[in-house]
């Protein structure tokens, strides 16, 4: 019976539904890496805020990395390498969206509208 | 008990083409619905990032408004982050059973994800609710406008996968894991990590980011 099992269980990792392990394995690091994050924000052990920052940006990253490959199984063989063609892709677009829109913004409003931007964020209160 | 098998003919009228099982002939995924589906999600990542594009342009302008820091309650969100974490682990373990064939360790996963999905969904319309109560109103500034944008287009596609999860469970108790089934219950798991996907960017990017803010 369990020899049987562990034989379904390779046979489905073969087909890019994943193991029982890999979903433990992502299981696993997406709480360490979920965990962490929240730690730094709301325990506040480092007392850099940009650093910071630069942290949970890195371990979202990773953490989106881990669920691409242990959740979504995106890899090189998968479609014959078309999810990941896909998947790189729209990577590119939403660097190029999300950083573009932040980079024009962030000029627009420093060469338009003076002293709004510093104004804005120390006047918060 | 009932591990329907009916791999070579669907049992009702279709309308796409007929599929082979491609899972006993070694070969991943043969079917074009599954590279469809996937090509999907990735134009729903354009949606999204242009949501955070907005959101990361909008979340300074508070025009006098409350800060992310006096109105996010970073408790609800790491518990929000934790469930539908183990959501997607759920879904996982309802894969694993499908390829074995059992049809109530299927459901029994798919139910529990759609549970835990609903908490979710529900601590996130509580969390907007009491964020109205206090007058943050999606009205109120740039930045509160981009959040429940942002964070309900999230909480929409949430909702979306939680009805078609009730679709699937009536669907795999009126005709068992049949080819169709097994497709539909692949692209819905795409769905549904991808949404637990957008979720590290919300949590990081807007709740995180915004309480270092």
């Amino acid at each position: 019976m369990s020899a049987a099992s562990d034989h379904d269980q390779a046979h489905g990792s073969e087909h890019g539904h994943g193991s029982k392990k890999s979903y433990l394995v992502g299981f696993a690091l997406s709480g360490i890496l979920t965990f962490i994050p929240f730690w730094l924000v709301m325990a506040q052990p480092i007392g850099n805020p940009g650093l910071v920052a630069i942290l949970i940006i890195l371990f979202a990253v990773a953490q989106i990395l881990v669920h691409t490959v242990c959740f979504l199984h995106v890899n090189t063989s998968g479609e014959g390498g078309w999810t990941l063609l896909a998947y790189v892709f729209t990577a590119v677009l939403l660097v190029i969206t999300i950083a573009g829109s932040l980079w024009i913004m962030v000029h627009l409003n420093s060469n338009m509208m003076p002293g709004m931007m510093s104004g804005q964020a120390s006047s918060t209160p | 008990m009932a591990t329907i098998a009916s791999e070579a003919v669907p049992d009702r009228d279709t309308f796409h083409l007929i599929e082979k099982d491609s899972h006993d002939h070694g070969q991943a995924h043969a079917s074009p619905v599954l590279l469809g589906f996937w090509i999907y999600l990735m134009s729903d990542a354009l949606i999204f990032a242009s949501l955070f594009a907005t959101y990361g342009v909008l979340s300074s302008s508070f025009a006098g408004g409350p800060a992310p820091r006096d109105i996010f309650e970073l408790e609800l969100v790491a518990l929000n982050t934790a469930i539908l974490l183990v959501s997607s682990i759920t879904y996982g373990f309802g894969m694993l059973a499908m390829d074995k064939g059992r049809v109530r360790a299927v459901q029994g996963w798919l139910a529990l994800t759609a549970l835990l999905g609903m908490s979710f969904v529900s601590i996130e319309l509580y969390e907007f609710g009491v964020l109205i109560g206090e007058g943050a109103t999606p009205q109120r500034s740039g930045f509160l406008s981009a959040f429940f944008t942002l964070v309900g287009t999230h909480g929409l596609h949430v909702t979306v996968g939680i009805i078609w999860i009730g679709i699937m469970l009536v669907q795999v108790g009126k005709h068992g894991l049949n080819v169709v089934n097994k497709r539909r219950l692949t692209c819905l798991s795409m769905f549904w990590h991808f949404l637990d996907v957008i979720w590290i960017g919300v949590f990081t990017f807007v709740y995180l980011m915004g309480m270092l803010r």
